[in-house]
């Protein structure tokens, strides 16, 4: 694995989904029309709420859900026709928490290896596991595990083969927040590596943080896909709240082309504007309100979050 | 061929063996002796001889039969079983393994088992009953052929049951009555002519016949017929494990 600084690295995808779809036996169209690309070496983050589709979507590129219809590749490999070369590359993390309760760590990690057609390597195996501070209890038996360590050690026994991509399907549910950050270090130093790293969250804060490029799934359906600054500057706001010292009736007709608006009943004047532009126009709409003779006694600014586009996002399409 | 991938499965499943090595050899081999010491010595010496052999050494090979069946079913359905039921499967499913290995593995592992299992039940009969093996590769190809076919047949048990329950129910209700009906304790001469034909519906009486036969050369049915059965059933639990991978039946969602 190559690794490199990021303006490098080429945009080029190295997971291609076109049409996919996915019913399941049961009638539930989980998957409409998913069309996809993942860029090699970054970190995707794909955010939906529950039932959306993240797990199903992992499922089918990573061979564990047969889809409806549509294709997938991996590095150019069919997920169908090309399934070992594409299964290679990959280390899945999965949602729920399963394990072999009567196996050692070590043994688990050392079977992922060799599942994955990997000789064993035990420095290898070793350095995953310190990397996930599972080092220590290397030789207790899984079901001995804090629920925290259980998750750590789904996520050594993926990178066991050393995969070039990395799924990880709410990887910090049950993680505590030190253990958190060093998981996300991790994961950084994956990617700095080389890894492409594709992990779902409902903890948004955690994609804002991680994440490089994000995707928006609702519904079975991708909403928005972008970069993570771009995807705030597009649909992020920022507003300017000023609370009045005298009530106002109306936005008075000088400051018309501003795009104010009321609240409070009148006693708050709210002004919204672009975040990223290179002029707020904060100054300007100051010394306007002077000349019209409107006074203010406090004032504060909030941002919408990636959180507000997201919930903004599905509310949208519900 | 992901050769590792066979041999990590297969290593693993020896390892369970090894956990649970009271239940996998210990158990069986104390059951069996049981059978001996009833039916061979305290039974035994008042039933007269059948063809000429001794009542406690014609019933050996029927009770390794019985033995490698049950064990060899439970053995292969618990193997693939497991994983289902606690959802580790998804690991076998997203790695790059084609069904023929996932199958050499966990059928390799089972039909290990069974083998090192008979094996040791026959030397178990050895200190109860005078034994002689007239064919010894037949009867090691027999116990082969019988292991790799009934591990498999585990193995589709394994992947077809949904709870304990089902799992239980085919050895415990079908293999044993079948082994117990199918000339372990007796020649199929004993019984009425009817009877004798409903009999020949019972694959276990090919099972049992032909492995006899490898120790005794006595025989209810040729062993030509003995083998063509065995075969054919084999041949059968093969078609329907290839099936279950194709369809992805109960394996894949
Ligand atoms: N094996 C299955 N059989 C039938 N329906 C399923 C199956 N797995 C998932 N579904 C359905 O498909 C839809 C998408 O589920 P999926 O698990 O992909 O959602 P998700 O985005 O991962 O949700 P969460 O955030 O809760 O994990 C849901 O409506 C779910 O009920
Ligand atoms: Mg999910």
């Amino acid at each position: 694995m190559g690794g490199g600084p990021a303006k490098l690295r080429p945009v080029q995808p190295i997971i291609s989904i076109s049409k996919l779809s996915k019913t399941y036996a049961t009638g539930q169209q989980a998957l409409k029309n998913v069309d996809l690309e993942i860029r090699r070496g970054e970190i995707f983050g794909l955010l939906g709420p529950n039932g959306a589709g993240k797990t199903t979507l992992i499922g089918v590129v990573c061979g564990i859900v047969t889809p409806s219809a549509g294709t997938v590749t991996v590095a150019g490999h069919d997920i169908l026709r090309d399934w070992r070369a594409a299964r290679t590359m990959i280390g899945l993390v999965p949602q729920e928490l399963t394990n072999n309760a009567f196996d050692s760590v070590w043994g688990t990690v050392r079977f992922s290896r060799g599942l994955f057609g990997k000789p064993p390597d035990a420095a290898r195996l070793r350095r995953v596991l310190e990397d996930l501070s599972l080092w220590e209890r290397r030789d207790s038996r899984v079901m001995t595990l804090s629920g925290g360590m259980k998750r750590r050690m789904l996520i050594a026994k993926a990178l066991a083969h050393d995969p070039q991509i990395l799924f990880l399907d709410e990887p910090t549910a049950g993680v505590d927040v030190e253990l958190r950050q060093g998981m996300w270090q991790a994961v950084r130093r994956l990617r700095d590596a080389g890894a492409t790293i594709i992990l779902t969250t409902h903890y948004i804060e955690e994609a804002e943080l991680m994440a490089d490029r994000i995707g928006v799934i609702n519904h079975g359906e991708i909403v928005v896909v972008d970069d993570k600054a771009a995807l705030m500057r597009r649909l992020g706001r920022k507003q300017l709240t000023l609370e009045l010292q005298a009530p106002l009736e109306a936005v008075p007709a000088a400051l018309a082309a501003r795009g104010l608006a009321l609240a409070a009943g009148g006693r708050e004047l709210v002004y919204t504007y672009d975040a990223q532009a290179e002029a707020s126009g904060i100054a300007d709409l100051l010394g306007e309100l002077e000349q019209v003779g409107i006074g203010f006694r406090d004032l504060r600014t909030t941002q919408s979050s990636l959180e507000d586009i997201f919930v903004d996002l599905v509310r949208e399409r519900r | 061929m992901n050769l590792h991938a066979i041999r990590a499965i297969y290593l693993y499943e020896m390892a369970r063996t090894g956990r649970t090595l009271l239940q996998s050899i210990v158990a069986p081999v104390v059951t069996t002796s049981l059978y001996f010491i009833v039916f061979g010595a305290a039974i035994g010496t008042r039933i007269a001889e059948i063809e000429g052999v001794a009542y406690g050494a014609f019933i050996v090979p029927g009770l390794v039969m019985l033995m490698l069946l049950t064990q060899s079913v439970s053995n292969a359905s618990f193997g693939i079983f497991m994983p289902r039921f606690t959802g580790t499967f998804y690991e076998i499913l997203s790695a790059p393994v084609s069904a023929l290995e996932i199958v050499i593995g966990y059928v390799g592992a089972a039909t290990t088992k069974s083998v090192v299992l008979g094996l040791v039940i026959l030397a178990t009969a050895s200190l109860f009953v005078p034994l002689r093996i007239a064919h010894p590769a037949w009867m090691l190809g027999f116990l082969l052929l019988t292991a790799v076919t009934f591990s498999l047949l585990g193995f589709i048990i394994g992947v077809w049951a949904e709870g304990f329950e089902q799992l239980q129910f085919v050895p415990l209700l079908i293999i044993t009555p079948l082994t117990f009906l199918g000339g372990t304790f007796y020649s199929i001469d004993v019984l009425p002519p009817a009877w004798q034909t409903v009999t020949l519906f019972n694959p276990v009486v090919y099972l049992v016949s032909g492995f006899r036969w490898s120790f005794y050369e006595i025989a209810d049915v040729r062993v030509g017929v003995s083998l063509a059965m065995t075969a054919a059933f084999l041949a059968a639990c093969l078609a329907a494990v290839w099936w279950i991978f194709k369809t992805g039946y109960r394996l894949k969602a």
